[in-house]
């Protein structure tokens, strides 16, 4: 526990001092002060028929500007993967880890300490930068938020560091398995390309392999087809983190996927409380949840396994 | 048969009497039994029986790829030997790798810091890893600081420091947790001849002082001879030879001294010269004769230098020099390798 504690407080100073902090730092608050922009927009449009407008603060797009929702989706595995890219690698470049394990601390202090402070990090720069839009919107557009609002924003944002909490995991992962810090960053970007474009279109393209290829339509083989396509997708953090977020911040969405008309015949078009919203999305929380936990145990496996040599 | 066996148990009693400060005083700093480290099929330490006593300083020489950095990994407890069985001060490093590093400080060859961290606050973290209090921690650095002379750069950022400064820091950092046993990787390299003075007489002081065993691994042969009490040659991943540099130049030269002498006969002819040859040969106790530059070898069975000298005076000739010629650390360590 004291090895854990002293790595988390001396990482957890590094990062808040950085330039690198600072640079994430502003780039997510740019995407917040677009969206309460967005929002000061078209909010008027939107009010009148919607009961949660504090919400609105954090979905609502217009024009060219995306919602806070999407701005998060995109650049939030980035900030994950540029703080920690370089968290093990970058202490074999310089030579301090085998300093570092000199020292009466057991080995997986080391990367659970890296990975707490860069996560405590992450979650210092997420609630901020919530609290500044929050601000704002009370301030500026007068959106006071409910008790219910206030809970879907503070699960909003456990969403949210939970998912660049997985993006931090790969990127750890990445340092452990990667000597160079250069290979560990491209080898994150690569894969927040992948999952960002390729698994939408992958998940299309197999996803009509099944449709058949005669003209008439069967609605059976379409909706299995539809669904296969979400799962697919469903691989993707992206698409959990989007599916999560929509039913939490939209709380009149019900479902997160096809649905035929039968069953929604009947149904009033009211909005979700939260305990309903939260049984709807806890799927892909677990998800979420899981792949994290998946990755970090990759790079602690690995980390433990490696040979500390002071060349 | 059984008086002996009393007298052992007499002996037992006095032992355990005694126990605790004795005991301390005879446990060994560092065993090791049979230690073997393999990789795959490649043998990097084969066998290792090595012996620290606490307070001395054993040098451990070896070309690289020896086997010197990974048998100091196995006495870290960062890496676990194939086989064998390695004791630090008592403790196993492989089953109690915290009690191990708690008490020995490693100095690695190329020793890191923090670039964008003051000296202070280097030594601040290796303290809290360590954990020391704040207050305790704060004094332990200043006197750490003090005594490897860089208490005047302590906020400055260690990536302005030069490579000597480095080194010092290293020490310091060692310092800090005031370990028993304190391991150093060729300390000295790439610091020019004052600074290895000053490293070198405070490895020293660190030792007698505080009763510091120091393990250093080294090249360097001229700096290991003058501070090192003992040493081992490993070659190989074996360790060919180990004690004190008297008892190693004494096992190589396999009894027999060399002296050398310089005379001259009045006039220095080959007649003359065949003539000194001779008489030395005639010496009791010299085995032979061989000339050596301006000088002159003579290999003898033991000390003959006063009967040496007589029959040079008695025969009127002039001496120049007579000495004993000592194997070096240097010329061990070269004598092992044409031989290993």
């Amino acid at each position: 526990m004291r090895g854990l504690l002293a790595v988390f407080r001396k990482e957890l100073a590094d990062h808040l001092g950085s330039r690198r902090f600072l640079i994430l730092f502003a780039l997510i608050l740019l995407a917040g002060m677009s969206s309460v922009y967005v929002a000061a927009q078209s909010i008027r449009d939107q009010i009148s028929d919607s009961q949660n407008a504090f919400l609105l603060l954090f979905t609502t797009a217009s024009g060219p500007l995306p919602s806070f929702i999407t701005f998060i989706s995109f650049l939030g595995p980035l900030v994950g993967l540029a703080l920690a890219f370089d968290s093990i690698n970058g202490e074999w470049n310089r030579g301090t880890l085998s300093r570092l394990l000199a020292q009466p601390i057991y080995r997986d202090a080391v990367v659970n300490g890296k990975f707490l402070a860069a996560l405590t990090t992450i979650a210092i720069m997420l609630t901020s930068i919530f609290v500044i839009i929050g601000a704002l919107g009370i301030w500026r557009l007068a959106l006071i938020p409910t008790g219910e609002e206030l809970l879907r924003v503070l699960v909003f944002l456990f969403i949210c560091i939970l998912y660049v909490g997985f993006w931090l995991a790969l990127a750890t992962t990445f340092s452990v398995l990667l000597r160079q810090t250069a290979t560990a960053a491209l080898a994150g970007i690569a894969a927040w390309i992948f999952f960002t474009f390729f698994v939408g279109m992958i998940a299309d393209s197999i996803a009509n392999l099944f449709v058949a290829l005669n003209t008439v339509i069967d609605p059976t083989a379409a909706l299995q087809a539809e669904q296969l396509r979400l799962m697919l997708a469903r691989i993707s953090p992206n698409t959990l983190f989007q599916e999560a977020t929509l039913a939490v911040l939209a709380p009149k969405i019900r479902t997160l996927g096809p649905i035929l008309l039968n069953d929604v015949i009947g149904a009033l078009p009211n909005p979700l409380s939260l305990s309903q919203s939260l049984l709807l999305i806890w799927p892909q929380v677990v998800g979420l949840l899981a792949l994290m936990a998946l990755c970090f145990a990759v790079a602690y496996i690995k980390f433990m396994r490696q040979e500390i040599r002071a060349l | 048969m059984t008086e002996a066996i009393l007298a052992q148990a007499n002996v037992a009693q006095t032992h355990s009497q005694t126990a605790t400060h004795s005991e301390a005083a005879t446990q060994d700093v560092v065993a090791t039994r049979d230690l073997v480290k393999r990789y795959g099929s490649f043998t990097a330490v084969g066998g290792l029986n090595l012996k620290l006593r606490q307070g001395e300083i054993f040098g451990l020489l070896g070309p690289n790829g020896a086997g010197k950095t990974t048998t100091i990994l196995m006495l870290m407890g960062l890496t676990e030997p194939t086989s064998g069985s390695v004791r630090v001060l008592g403790f196993d490093p492989v089953r109690q790798p915290i009690e191990v590093k708690r008490v020995v400080g490693y100095l690695p060859e190329h020793v890191a810091m923090y670039d964008d961290l003051s000296a202070r606050e280097n030594l601040m973290y290796t303290a809290d890893l360590n954990g020391l209090r704040y207050t305790e921690a704060k004094q332990r650095i200043a006197s750490a600081l003090e005594r490897v002379g860089l208490a005047k750069v302590a906020d400055k950022k260690v990536g302005t420091f030069s490579h000597g400064m480095r080194q010092r820091l290293g020490i310091a950092d060692v310092l800090i947790k005031k370990p028993r046993l304190v391991i150093l990787d060729e300390p000295t390299l790439g610091l020019d001849p004052e600074a290895v003075n000053q490293l070198l007489d405070l490895i020293v002081a660190m030792s007698q002082e505080e009763q510091l065993t120091v393990l250093l691994s080294s090249h360097q042969l001229p700096q290991v001879q003058r501070i090192c009490s003992r040493v081992g040659i490993f070659v190989k991943g074996k360790m060919i030879a180990e004690g004190t540099i008297q008892q190693l130049a004494q096992q190589l030269a396999g009894g027999v001294r060399t002296l050398q002498v310089r005379a001259s006969p009045n006039g220095s002819t080959e007649a003359s010269d065949a003539a000194l040859v001779n008489v030395l040969k005639n010496v009791p106790g010299v085995l032979d004769v061989v000339r050596d530059g301006e000088a002159w070898s003579v290999r003898a069975t033991s000390d003959v230098r006063p009967d040496l000298a007589r029959a040079i005076t008695n025969h009127g000739w002039s001496l120049y020099h007579l000495s004993e010629r000592d194997f070096g650390l240097e010329e061990i360590y070269l004598k092992y390798f044409q031989n290993g």
